[in-house]
């Protein structure tokens, strides 16, 4: 079934298709899942950036006591963006590229269900972000209430917090639209033979994951369109004079915010599950169990949200079902990690860099869980709730989680879309100097918060100044370890040794079936599927 | 490892005793803070329980994975086992953790149940968030009445690194928080403006302080001594700059604290019809200004526009003189400019005094303590349209 490669680079027309536009037309027209895919992953790399320059600045103030930098509201606005940029500009779309790249291959489709709207999610996505980043120079700066925007801080911000309200909306229709292709996708375009138990786990978890976006979404639209009513329109939904509460607002936006997190997260297991039979060469154990563990994780996700409030005030009923049900989340991850060690278990392991960071991903992220079980014990969140500790604890789970499994998805799938192998020596280079600095940053922030350093302050006592030296030293550190991925990935892309269908010995899956690269259309015949 | 509960804990607290001789000489950098009553104490137990179940779990997992890692290599001739499925095993671990996860429940419940149990204080404090401060209110018990601000004293010097840091860095005030040892203390947290949060770590006390809301919480401190915290819930600015300071004394110091404190207040309570001079105003006015503004509007009173605009030359400060109270009174909503009514009318009085003839603002303007008065109680009507020109002008 595997087509003939053509050189599309050039925009040269293929026979059943007419002509597609060339140059920059090309991109912006392009209804090909690969070339969307493609755009995503550049987009959310160039906004990692930006997200990484405004983390130095925040580590750049840090790093002595004392005010050098910065304004104290500008540093607010760094933290702000940061997180804003990082969550929606980076890690989401990232993982939208490698779906649109991926799930067609995966499940022996010609392409995404909605074609053109897959072309407009994505664009919509450079229009966010403009008003996003342009809300640096609009009087009185961006945005600096906190990613989480809660009110009634975010009430009183100036006008940058109308534009952040509307790049949130667009974005929110963005990945709406591009949850609801890819469930389209999966549920019908499936090749004949390939049941749902039979699919990729990294098309599963983006199924899951998919569902979790469409409702959830629309419930962060709802809780930042209450905002802009509150500033605008004289409501009173978070203003107790008017007989609104603040309260609702974190209700409401911790119901969108905790399925967020696996929203993050579940793409990124299912990367790690593709990869770790791979170079084990072994079948990825419990594949079932795999399945159903990333459900309950999501049912569970939409029963927690109220953790991220213990301190709110709420009555002790309610403390106690949000603690047992945030503990309960430890068993489905659990079942997760014992089910990537049994797979690694008398496997017959090579570590190609894809697989470090799978393992390194196991390894750090882990930690992350731990750490997040000590948050989930009310008693002992109380003193480490809104400080450094979880800084720690969700770094550990968002950086050492999602983008060491994005870092592995990209090293594990380049050779299918570049056709060239990437180099193994920049690629390691790559894991060891981003494992080490991600903990030299990290590690130190989790004794900073126990010692009771609070989050999003701009200076702090002197006590703490050895660690923030540490923390801030490691973060430039893992911002230049960045730059050779960067290198890696564009040397792959303009050369190398050719990469084979197969590109790993051990893998499995429609994807190695078709050419490296892949061709501009695939499994227009679709494959069988035993 | 499956302990039945009681033991577990029990094993939990002789490993946690260990652990607390490991910890005694870096404490305060690696770990909590040392408690200082028993829900600190039970939440530190807690944390130490939790971290050797961890490690536990830690060392089995990883010991397992690190193994495979290095034994089962391609390089050293490991040939791929083909097993994927076990039905026993997946049941296995999915039933074991849920035992541990309720071997830490449990002792959790327990606090839970104990901390949010405010019945029956001693004294009842009333801690109001302001941006950026606190503001105590004695409520109930021994010390009824009293009230104050309590903002951070670390001197702005400091800050800018133009003097050397003091040992309590950004976490010390100019009036601290003074209670009784051994008794229940309830504080009773709500805002002014935005979210803050009332935190002292060694009291095991964190909650958040919410406009127009009530919530409480509550200690028992166990030693005399001085106890830091800091506004734990961004809330905006100088967020970072509003620490708590809490001073635990003996019942006696206590006592006489507050004869002090109640005679301090009745020597410092402004008689409401004074009529002050000029300078009288704008020498008070610089003080409330400094401990009020200067956050925002900077000593110089150039601001830091956009997002905090200069008073020096303002139309505010140098217009209709009813705007400039009105906004002092009530904020400007929208913007950061919160409202100011908890001030007296002598301080607001004396503040707008000052703010319209220093710097380069000289409009003459003095406003008089029951010129605010007049003001508030007729909220809505009533600014006064002409700026109030008052003869007593020094």
């Amino acid at each position: 079934m595997s087509s003939i490669s053509h050189d599309h680079a050039h925009g040269h027309g293929h026979d059943d298709h007419g002509h597609h536009p060339t140059g920059l037309m090309r991109w912006i027209t392009t209804t090909n899942h690969k070339d969307i895919g493609t755009m995503y992953l550049i987009f959310a790399f160039t906004m990692f950036i930006v997200g990484g320059l405004l983390a130095w600045g925040i580590r750049a103030e840090l790093m002595y006591p004392g005010m050098q930098l910065w304004d104290p509201e500008r540093f607010n606005s760094f933290t702000t963006m940061h997180g804003l940029i990082m969550v929606f500009g980076a890690i989401m779309p990232a993982f939208v590229g490698f779906a649109n790249w991926q799930i067609p291959l995966m499940i022996g489709a010609s392409d995404m269900a909605f074609a053109r709207m897959n072309n407009w999610s994505f664009w919509l996505l450079p229009v966010a972000a403009i008003l996003l980043v342009t809300s640096f120079f609009l009087p009185g700066g961006a945005p600096a209430a906190g990613w989480t925007l809660y009110a009634p801080l975010s009430v009183q911000q100036g006008m940058s917090m109308d534009f952040t309200i509307f790049a949130i909306h667009i974005m929110g229709a963005s990945s709406i639209m591009g949850s609801i292709n890819i469930i389209v996708t999966i549920l019908n375009m499936r090749a004949p033979g390939m049941t749902l138990m039979k699919m990729p786990l990294f098309v599963w978890t983006w199924l899951i994951t998919a569902y979790l976006l469409i409702a959830v979404m629309p419930v962060l639209a709802g809780a930042v369109t209450m905002i802009l009513t509150d500033r605008h329109f004289g409501t009173s939904f978070f203003n107790a004079a008017g007989g609104g509460d603040p309260v609702l607002y974190q209700h409401v936006f911790c119901f969108f915010g905790h399925p967020e997190v696996y929203i993050m997260i579940l793409p990124a297991f299912g990367i790690i599950s593709q990869i770790i039979p791979t170079f084990a060469r072994k079948p990825l154990f419990g594949y079932a169990s795999m399945v159903y563990a990333t459900a309950s994780i999501a049912i569970l996700s939409f029963i927690v949200w109220a953790h991220h409030m213990f301190v709110v005030g709420m009555p002790a009923a309610g403390l106690l079902f949000f603690m047992y049900a945030t503990m309960l989340i430890a068993v489905p991850t659990g079942v997760k990690v014992f089910n990537w060690v049994a797979t690694m278990w008398r496997g017959s392991m090579t570590f190609e860099t894809p697989m470090l960071f799978a393992v390194g991903f196991i390894f750090v992220f882990t930690m992350g869980g731990f750490t997040g079980l000590i948050c989930a014990i009310m008693p002992i969140d109380i003193q480490i709730q809104d400080t450094y500790y979880v800084v720690a604890h969700f770094h550990y789970v968002l950086v050492a989680g999602s983008l060491f499994a994005l870092f592995a998805g990209t090293y594990y799938w380049l050779p299918k879309w570049t056709g060239h192998m990437y180099s193994e020596t920049l690629g390691k280079l790559h894991f060891w100097a981003s494992i080490i600095f991600f903990n030299i940053t990290f590690f130190p922030m989790h004794f900073l918060g126990l010692a009771g350093m609070p989050r999003r302050i701009p200076d702090y006592a002197t006590q703490f100044a050895d660690f923030n030296f540490i923390a801030s030293i490691g973060a430039f550190g893992f911002g230049l370890s960045q730059l050779i991925f960067l290198i890696a990935v564009v040397k792959c892309a303009k050369g190398g040794p050719k990469a084979t269908a197969q590109v790993w010995e051990g893998a499995d899956g429609l994807e190695w079936t078709v050419p490296s690269p892949a061709p501009y259309h695939t499994f227009e015949e679709p494959p069988h599927v035993k | 490892m499956r302990l039945r509960e009681g033991q577990s804990w029990a094993a939990g607290m002789t490993l946690m005793g260990a652990t607390q001789l490991a910890y005694a000489e870096v404490d305060g950098r690696y770990n909590l803070q040392t408690p200082a009553t028993g829900i600190a104490q039970q939440m530190y137990d807690m944390h130490t329980l939790m971290l050797w179940i961890c490690l536990i779990i830690f060392v089995l997992v990883f010991g397992v994975m690190f193994y495979s890692v290095f034994a089962h290599r391609k390089s050293r001739g490991a040939v791929a086992a083909q097993f994927h499925e076990s039905t026993t095993v997946e049941i296995l671990w999915t039933i074991i953790p849920v035992f541990i996860l309720l071997g830490m429940a449990w002792p959790a419940t327990k606090t839970i149940l104990e901390l949010k149990d405010t019945s029956n204080p001693d004294i009842t404090i009333k801690a109001t968030g302001y941006q950026w401060k606190w503001g105590y209110d004695y409520l109930k018990g021994q010390g009824e009445g009293v009230h104050f601000v309590s903002a951070l004293s670390t001197p702005r010097e400091q800050i800018e690194g133009k003097a050397p840091k003091g040992p309590n860095y950004l976490l010390e005030v100019d009036k601290p928080l003074v209670v009784p040892v051994g008794k229940k203390i309830r504080i009773l947290t709500t805002a002014n403006d935005v979210i803050h949060a009332w935190w002292v770590p060694a009291f095991g006390v964190k909650q958040d302080a919410i406009p127009g809301f009530i919530h409480d919480t509550w200690f028992r401190a166990d030693k005399e001594g001085v106890y830091r915290g800091n506004c734990a819930e961004l809330c905006g600015r100088d967020h970072g700059f509003m620490p708590i300071e809490v001073h635990v004394v003996s019942a006696e110091a206590y006592a006489a604290w507050v004869d002090e404190q109640k005679k301090l207040m009745a020597a410092a309570a402004d008689d409401p019809n004074k009529v002050w001079t000029m300078e009288e105003l704008k020498a008070r006015g610089e003080q409330v200004y400094s401990a009020n503004c200067a956050a925002c509007h900077q000593a110089n009173g150039k601001g830091l526009p956009p997002a905090f605009p200069a008073l020096d030359g303002s139309k505010i400060a140098n217009g209709p003189v009813g705007d400039h109270l009105n906004i002092v009174l009530n904020g400007k909503t929208g913007t950061s400019m919160a409202s100011f009514k908890q001030l007296s009318d002598t301080e607001i009085a004396a503040v707008i005094t000052y703010e319209r003839n220093a710097w380069g603002n000289a409009t003459g303007t003095v406003v008089q303590p029951a010129d605010v008065r007049t003001v508030r109680s007729n909220k809505t009507a009533a600014l006064p349209a002409q700026p109030v020109k008052s003869g007593h002008a020094g």
